[in-house]
C-alpha cells in the first residue's frame, strides 16, 4: 500500500505573501498542500497547518494583532486545543504569540533595520514533529527577512520550550531564541523561513529537514487514524 | 489612550531619538517611544467608557506583556 499523502493546510489572510512557497515546499515534500482562506470559520478535514510570513492585514498596530481575530485563526487555536500540528512561520510565529498558541511576543529588531540574509540556527530539541529529521546540536542554514524578529519570552518560559536558536543573532532576540514550542510540542513558531530553503539550488536545503518532518508526523497521524 | 513599551524593555527606537537629540545639543537622559489611539465613542458616563476602553485595550489595542496603557477621557 502506497503511503498516504497528510493534508497539511496553508492559511492565507490579505497580505500573506509566503503561502505560495510553503505549498510549493508541502507539495515538493509529498504532502498534499491545502489552501486555507483567512474567511473559512471551519478548517477543511487536515492533518497539519502552517502559518506562513507576510503582512496579514498590512502588520497594523502590531504585527499579528488583527491576523489573530480572523476566523482562520480561531480556527487554528481550535485545531491545537485538539492537538492538530501548527507551525508558525515569521509572520505566522507573530501571530500565534498573539494569539496566546505560543507564549512571549516579537518587537522591532535592535537594529531598527529590517534583515534579510541567511543565518544558521542551532536545533535544541530533536524529539518534536517539527524537528524529528534533525539531530540536536545540529546547525541548520536558513533566510530570515523580518523587520520585527526580536524575540521577548515571558518571565517563566520553560527552556525546553525553546527549540532553534541563533548563532549569529540577526535581530537582538533574548537567549538567541529563533523558535519555540508550546508546553504540549504540538506548535512551533520561528521567525527563520524553512519554506524559502527547499532545494540547494536557492542556496540551502535545510529548510525540507523542518518541513518533510511535520510532513511525516503529519502522515503518522493518518496512519495511526486508519 | 496611550500606550508605552513596558518599564525595562529594550526600546531602540526610543534609544535612536535620545541619542538624536543629544546630537542635537539637548541633554536627554533617556527617551521612550510609545502611541497615541484617539477613540470616539459614546457612553452613558465616563466610569463606563473607561471600562469599555479598558476592554479593548486588553483584547487588543496593547499587548500587557510588552506595554502598559493608560486611558485619558476627553469631552
Amino acid at each position: 500500500m502506497a503511503s498516504p499523502q497528510p493534508r497539511v493546510g496553508v492559511i492565507t489572510y490579505p497580505g500573506s505573501q509566503d503561502d505560495r512557497d510553503a505549498l510549493w515546499a508541502i507539495a515538493a515534500l509529498d504532502g498534499e498542500a491545502v489552501p486555507v482562506w483567512h474567511e473559512a470559520r471551519e478548517l477543511p478535514d487536515l492533518d497539519a497547518v502552517v502559518v506562513p510570513g507576510g503582512f496579514s492585514y498590512g502588520d497594523h498596530l502590531r504585527c499579528g494583532a488583527i491576523a489573530r481575530f480572523s476566523p482562520a485563526t480561531a480556527a487554528v487555536c481550535e485545531f491545537a486545543a485538539a492537538g492538530g500540528l501548527v507551525l508558525g512561520i515569521c509572520n505566522g510565529f507573530q501571530i500565534l504569540c498573539e494569539a496566546g498558541l505560543l507564549p512571549g511576543a516579537l518587537l522591532r529588531n535592535a537594529s531598527l533595520r529590517f534583515v534579510c540574509r541567511d543565518v544558521s540556527v542551532r536545533v535544541e530539541r530533536d524529539d518534536l514533529p517539527f524537528t524529528r529529521r534533525c539531530s540536536a546540536g545540529q546547525t541548520l542554514v536558513l533566510p530570515v527577512k523580518h523587520g520585527d524578529g526580536r524575540y521577548l519570552p515571558p518571565p517563566d518560559l520553560d527552556p525546553g520550550q525553546v527549540v532553534l536558536r541563533y548563532l549569529d543573532n540577526p535581530n537582538g532576540s533574548v537567549e538567541d531564541i529563533a523558535g519555540v514550542c508550546n508546553e504540549a510540542g504540538n506548535v512551533l513558531g520561528l521567525m527563520p523561513h524553512p519554506e524559502h530553503a527547499v532545494d540547494a539550488l536557492l542556496g540551502s536545503d535545510d529548510g525540507a529537514l523542518l518541513l518533510a518532518s511535520l510532513v511525516d508526523a503529519a502522515r503518522d497521524r493518518v496512519l495511526a487514524a486508519i | 489612550m496611550l500606550v508605552r513599551p513596558k518599564a525595562g524593555i529594550l526600546d531602540p527606537q526610543g534609544e535612536a531619538v535620545g541619542s538624536a537629540l543629544g546630537h542635537l545639543g539637548f541633554d536627554v537622559r533617556d527617551a521612550r517611544v510609545g502611541k497615541v489611539i484617539d477613540l470616539e465613542l459614546e457612553a452613558a458616563d465616563e466610569a463606563a467608557a473607561r471600562a469599555e476602553v479598558e476592554q479593548m485595550c486588553e483584547r487588543l489595542l496593547a499587548n500587557p506583556l510588552i506595554e502598559s496603557y493608560e486611558v485619558e477621557i476627553v469631552g
